[in-house]
Parts: C-alpha cells; structure tokens; sequence
C-alpha cells in the first residue's frame, strides 16, 4: 500500500483500531490497561465525539460498555487475553442479550508472553459463548473490521469479540482512512424478553442464540473478509490474522482461504477450496482452532503435526515447518549475558523490595505490574505471582493452610491499579475471615507498567483532567482493617521498621509504601538531589550494588590495584555512581554504612 | 535503487529507538516504498534488550525481520549489536554506537561485560561500522540526538536521498528540536563513507 499523506497514516494497529471505532460512530468505550491493548483506548480517547473511560477492571469496563449499547449507541470495550478471563462473567450472558447498539469486545492477545503470564488463545471464548469473531492480519485491516464488527453486532443482535495479537497491535502500517458515520441517538428502550435474563427468559434467549449462530455460519460464506487467493494448487492454506502474512512471505504463489471472521466458520467455502488442492494446511499460532473445526467438519488437513502451538510464528518458522529444505543455515548466536528489564533508577518499588529482601523467612505473594520485576536478582524478593490481585488472595490461603506456622511469615505485596482492579474483594476476604497476612500496597500513584495510566486513586481521568480519588487509607478502614500505616519506601531504614512490626502483628494489616514513580513527569521534573560515589570510602561491601540500580555498577579491581588506590589488598572491587542515570532516590545512601555515597550540595 | 529490504534496530529500552525507527519508516514511505514496523511495548521497556524491525518494499506483508535477513543492523549499544547476530547474515551492514551500558549481571559483579565483540561479527564478513554517537551528539550541544545521529550515518546504506530524511525531521519533529536534529542526522551521516 503506498503512502499519501492526504488520504493515508503511518499508525500501529491499536491507532488503527481506535480510528476504525471512532469512524464506526462508537460512542462509549471503557477498557483496562494491558499490553498490547494499551493504546487503543489511549488514543479514542482523544477523538472528539465519543466517550472514554479507563475502568478499574475489564469486568467493570465490559459491562459499561454492554450499558451503552443497551441505551442503542455503539460501544467498545478493550482488554488484554487474560483481561476476557476477568470479563468472562457478562461475556457469556451478554452473548444472550445482545444490544441495541453495535457492541464491539476487543481481546488483545499475546503469543509468545512478551508482557504476560500465559499465552491462552482466546479464539476458544467465541467457540465458548457463542460469539462471532473477527480477526485482521495489519493495521489497515484492523481499521476496516472495527467498522464491520459493529455492523454484524447490530445485524444479528450480538456482541462480536475482535482478536488481536501483539503483531497487530505494535506494528505499524499504512491505514487509509475514512469517515464518520452517523451516530445514533440514544434512548431508553424496556425490552425485558432481552435484558432481563432470569431462567424463563433466558432459555427463550438462548434458542435465539442458536438461531443467531446459523445465521452468522450463512453470512460467513459470502463476508468480503473471509476470501480464496488463487494460486498453486498442490498446498493450499487456511489461515487467518498475522499468519496470513507468514505464509504470503513463505509461499507467495500458493492458494490461500484467509478467514476474516474465525468464528463461525464457512464450512462450504473450506469443503470447496479443500477440494481443489491436493493437500491441505491450516496455518495458525498457538490452539489448534480452525483445525479442531475442520477436522470435525470431516475435512482432511494438516496442522500442529507441522506447525508449533506454542509461541509466536513467523515466515521463517512456517516455512521450516512446511518446506524444511528451503532453509539456509543462518549464524549461531552468540553467548552473551542476558539483558532483562529491570526497575528504573530511583523505583520506589526497589527500597520496599530491599526490605522484603532481608526478611528471609518471609514467603512474598506477588501480583503483576512493575514491581514484578522485584522477583529478579539481586533483590529476588518475590514467590509467586499468578494473576490480577491473587497476592491478597494467595497470601491468606497459605496463611489459612499454615495454620500458627504461618504467622509473621506471608505477605502479599500489589500495586495501587492492581489493588483497584481486583485487590479489595481479596482484602475484604482477608479481613472478614480473619487473616493474619499483610497486605501492601505499592502506592506510585500510577499504573505503570503499561505506560502511565490513571487509575481511580490518581486523582485524573483518562484525559488527564482532574477526577475523584479513592483514598487507600480510608478504603481499608472502612473494610475493616484495623492497622494501616503509610511508609516512603525510600526511607528504607523506617520501611524496614515499619515492615518488621506489622506483619508480626496477627491480624490483616495494612502497609501503604507510596512514593510516586520515578518516570512520571511530576518526578522527572522537580529538582532532585543526585547523589555521588565517595570511592575513597569505599569498601567493597555492595549494599548498594545489590539494590540492582541501573545507575550503580560494580568495578572489579586486583590485589595491586587496590593497594594503589589505599583500599585493604583483599578489595575486590568498588562501586561507582553514574550520576546521569542518578534519579536522586538516596536508596543507596540509606544502605551505605561507610559514607561512600553522598548528595552532591553537600560536598 | 534497492526494491526491498529488512533493518533491524536494537538496544535498550529507552535510548530512543522508537524516533529512529519512525524517521526511518516515513523516509521509506516518501520515497514511495510500503512499510511495516514491529516493536514491543511493556515489560521489555524497563532498561532490557528491545528491537524494531523494520521492513521496506513494493509490498510488505509480514512485520518480522527472518533470521538471516536483516540487511542492515542499527545498533545503539555495543552488546546489543552482537546480541540478534542469527538475523543477519555475511553482507549485512552494522552500525554501532559504540556506548557500552551494563546488564544487571555485569553492573552486580556477577558477570564481566564481552570484549572483542565487534570482531566476532568482522570475522563473520559483516561490516561493522563503529561510531560514539554520544560524543557527535554532545558535540552539537544535545545529547539526546544520539539516536538521530545513528540514523544519519544508517542513512549512508540506503537508497533514499538524504534530502528526504532532513525534510521527515523537519515534518514530524517538533519545531523546537528541528534543527538540531537535522545537525545530527547530517553529522551522523558525514561520518561514514558506505
């Protein structure tokens, strides 16, 4: 596709679809962040005409967005794979309501686990309610299906999921674009045969489900996305979203059906381009999806006995996988120390995770954000982490299984988004059954790890204009807890106090470590102290080192050398600041006994 | 000129490959190629290894660089440019900055930082093109052009004039920061005779 800058954009898919849902006169959207689906919503939200709202969890952000549709506009919600788990709940049943406006629930998948803890496919949720699914190969498709996906929700009454995976999300491409169409009014309509779904009515809904369905499997044969690519005829491959480009790479003069919509399936467009190749091959990352359908539909193919299901693909691995011979033997790599992400110079999360770190004892029941990173060498202060706000909730069933055992000895640390999310319900739970676990709270004002979101304890909406904040304090007061304390995690000696204290105590307490992130603007902007290696005070100890800032490193030196420099022969090295990474935390110099760190004024 | 080609950018998260692989993608696109462009965004952003692929041609449909493919490496940091050494092969061009920033292994004593890492891609028969990108940079009074910097002295190996790269910089980057950009790509690019 060429570029024009008068008719076309240079945008990632998730731009892409942000367009697409604002020309498809979506008119409420709400999601939770979560990569990749991040900039979806970051971007609709700064269309003019359409309302956004970041929701404090995907279950929240899919039934608002079922509500606007109910009152006849169209709605989106957005939210990373594991994020349909938690809105699995309206999901099913809105599968029986279906709307009045064009519903549209985007699932932004992640084969390969580049931000995520599982790689679950979640093409198996259309199968599993019920639901038409959509998938594009690249941006300029993504744009294009949004506005499709609302038309079919509108046509046949139901909410349509639209897959994404990371390589559509993050990549950019040329998109054309469009217009607005115009909007519907919204209005209160009582229809409780439709939206009131107790068993009676209910029942009623679901043989309009089935109706529904079979419909959709008709239209699938004739739906523009869903096409045969004529060529050889000896292999031809059904395929769909970014495989299609693997095999267009791999086997650019094959014969290919690409299938737009994934669910349902076209069964006499598959029997019909299966009749006409010699061998078939279905193509697709992770589940074996359409070839589980195909195969069922009594159609002879090949699969995952050639193609991975684990991981993502790309046109090097498919073609390995399909024509062996044709690869050429590329340079091994070589073996060089691994590069993980780590926490920012000057995290608040680190000081607290020092702390957790001297307490050997302790089993720390971790969550998912940045501070996961907490788990890493050197701090290596983190010994599970399972889901969105299973800290709280795995904390207490250990302490529960642990009996006196476990008293002093389980905590669960999470952050403030993930505590919004899903946290409270546990504490809740901690507090009403009584728990002698210690929740804390890793208050950096912010969520994060997906790029800087609000959340409903930032006090700002997802424009940045100023909202209401929940008050943590308040918030678990008001549940029950009957300790909370607020720490500044940078202040490490008093966090370690305060840390020692209360989860010594045998009941649900609260600690509260808040110091706002280190990359938010507020912080990046203020004048901060940097700090300086005195090396002559040096003695080699690495506290500091083993803090894991990214501005501090360790400087290896011989027996001669340190003679030379006046350190003991048995030196082994001394640690060094490099004070333009320095963010001015003074984490390192609360930990340095020997006064070999200093804030520069005082020099 | 060259109908089709693959650059791979690497680093580490924050050294700004995002700009570069952008100017890079729309000097591609006015020069009328179709483009595609991968990155990662989330956790590989907290100070690990990070790459873009690039991909330019007549028409492109997947946003993965193949093993053994990339034409072009941009590397913004020493190990990095030794790190996706599968992805190129023995006429690929690397250039390299030759700013060396420590993984945590390294920076905790745990490991020692690998020397002679550029002459195991020489060995190979890669060009291996080794500039401080920081020192041009501070020497136009702004450290945080490093990154256009390296896509000036990058430019040396493409087709597309250089007028073209100075006119995106002077569409997409902000008023302000114009013409100290447009400095550094042509430094960047004064650097190296490809």
């Amino acid at each position: 596709m060429t570029f024009n800058s008068e008719e076309s954009l240079w945008l990632s898919g998730n731009e892409a679809i942000a367009l697409g849902a604002w020309e498809a006169g979506v008119q409420v959207a709400s999601g939770y962040p979560g990569t990749p689906s991040t900039e979806i919503m970051k971007n609709l939200s700064t269309y003019d005409g359409v309302y956004t709202e970041w929701a404090p969890n995907e279950k929240v952000g899919l039934e608002v967005a079922i509500g606007a549709s109910f009152a006849g506009v169209r709605a989106l919600a957005t939210m990373k794979h594991v994020g349909v788990n938690v809105a699995a709940d309206p999901l099913f049943t809105a599968s029986y309501t279906g709307g009045r406006g064009g519903l549209v629930v985007l699932t932004a998948d992640d084969p390969e686990m580049h931000s995520s803890q599982n790689e679950q496919d979640n093409r198996n949720y259309a199968f599993a309610a019920k639901l038409p699914m959509l998938e594009p190969s690249d941006p300029a498709e993504a744009r294009e299906m949004l506005v499709r996906a609302c038309e079919l929700s509108e046509k046949y009454d139901t909410p349509v999921l639209f897959r994404i995976t990371t390589r559509i999300a993050h990549v950019k491409g040329v998109v054309q674009k469009g217009s607005r169409v115009e909007l519907a009014k919204p209005s209160i309509e009582k229809m409780p045969g439709k939206f009131v779904m107790l068993p009676a009515l209910a029942r009623a809904r679901r043989v309009e489900v089935g109706k529904r369905m079979i419909a959709l499997c008709d239209h699938a044969e004739i739906l523009e996305e869903n096409r045969v690519e004529d060529g050889e005829l000896s292999q031809g491959f059904v395929t769909s979203g970014t495989s299609y480009n693997y095999i267009k790479e791999a086997f650019p003069d094959a014969a290919v059906l690409k299938l737009g919509m994934v669910w349902p399936l076209p069964a006499k467009m598959i029997a019909d381009f299966a009749a006409k190749v010699d061998e078939l091959i279905i193509v697709e990352e992770l589940d074996p999806f359409l070839e589980t359908h195909i195969k069922a539909m009594g159609i002879a193919c090949k699969g995952k006995e050639l193609i991975p299901a684990q991981g993502e693909l790309n046109s090097y691995l498919v073609r390995k996988a399909i024509d062996p011979e044709s690869i050429e033997e590329v340079f091994e790599p070589l073996e060089l120390p691994m590069r993980p992400p780590n926490m920012c110079a000057g995290c608040p999360h680190r000081g607290l995770f020092h702390c957790l770190s001297k307490m050997k004892d302790v089993f720390v029941s971790g969550d998912i954000g940045c501070y996961t990173l907490g788990f890493l060498p050197p701090l290596s202060a983190m010994d599970s982490c399972v889901c969105m706000g299973a800290s709280v909730t795995i904390a207490h069933g250990m302490a529960k299984a642990l009996g006196k055992e476990g008293e002093g000895r389980v905590v669960s640390v999470i952050g403030d988004s993930t505590f919004m999310h899903s946290g409270i319900t546990g504490l809740i739970n901690s507090v009403y059954n009584d728990s002698n676990t210690t929740v804390i709270i890793l208050d950096n004002r912010i969520t994060a790890m997906t790029g800087h979101q609000n959340n409903p304890a930032s006090g700002c909406n997802i424009k940045g204009e100023a909202a209401n904040a929940i008050d943590f304090e308040e918030l678990c007061r008001a549940v029950g807890v009957k300790r909370v304390t607020v720490v500044n995690p940078h202040d490490i000696d008093e966090t370690r106090k305060v840390l020692k204290e209360e989860v010594a105590i045998p009941e649900t307490t609260v600690v509260i470590s808040r110091a706002p992130c280190a990359l938010l603007p507020v912080v990046m902007k203020a004048k901060r102290p940097v700090y300086y290696t005195n090396t002559d005070n040096c003695t080699g100890c690495m506290a500091c080192v083993n803090l894991g800032c990214p501005a501090i490193s360790w400087n290896p030196i011989t027996p001669e050398e340190a003679i030379e420099r006046g350190y003991r022969e048995k030196q082994k090295g001394y640690a060094l600041i490099t004070e333009v990474q320095c963010n001015g935390c003074g984490q390192c110099a609360c930990v340095c006994k020997f006064d070999a760190i200093t804030r520069k004024e005082e020099v | 000129m060259k109908q089709s080609g693959n650059i791979l950018f690497s680093g580490v998260g924050g050294q700004g490959i995002l700009l570069a692989s952008e100017l890079t993608a729309y000097a591609q696109l006015e020069a009328g190629f179709d483009v595609k462009k991968s990155e990662v965004h989330g956790m590989a952003q907290r100070g690990g290894s990070v790459t873009a692929h690039l991909r330019y041609g007549e028409k492109v449909y997947s946003p993965l660089i193949e093993p053994g493919k990339a034409d072009i490496q941009v590397a913004f940091e020493e190990m990095e440019a030794a790190r996706y050494l599968p992805y190129l092969h023995k006429d690929s061009a690397v250039v390299v900055n030759t700013q060396k920033i420590l993984p945590p292994s390294v920076a905790t004593g745990k490991a020692s930082y690998p020397t002679g890492i550029l002459d195991e891609l020489r060995n190979r028969g890669i060009k291996v093109v080794a500039l401080d990108a920081f020192a041009v940079a501070r020497d136009i009074g702004e450290l945080r052009t490093a990154n256009v910097v390296m896509v000036g002295a990058m430019s040396n190996f493409l087709a597309v004039s250089p007028q073209i790269f100075l006119d995106v910089i002077d569409e997409r980057v902000k008023e302000q920061f114009r013409e100290v950009n447009k400095k550094a790509f042509t430094a960047g690019r004064d650097l190296v005779y490809a």
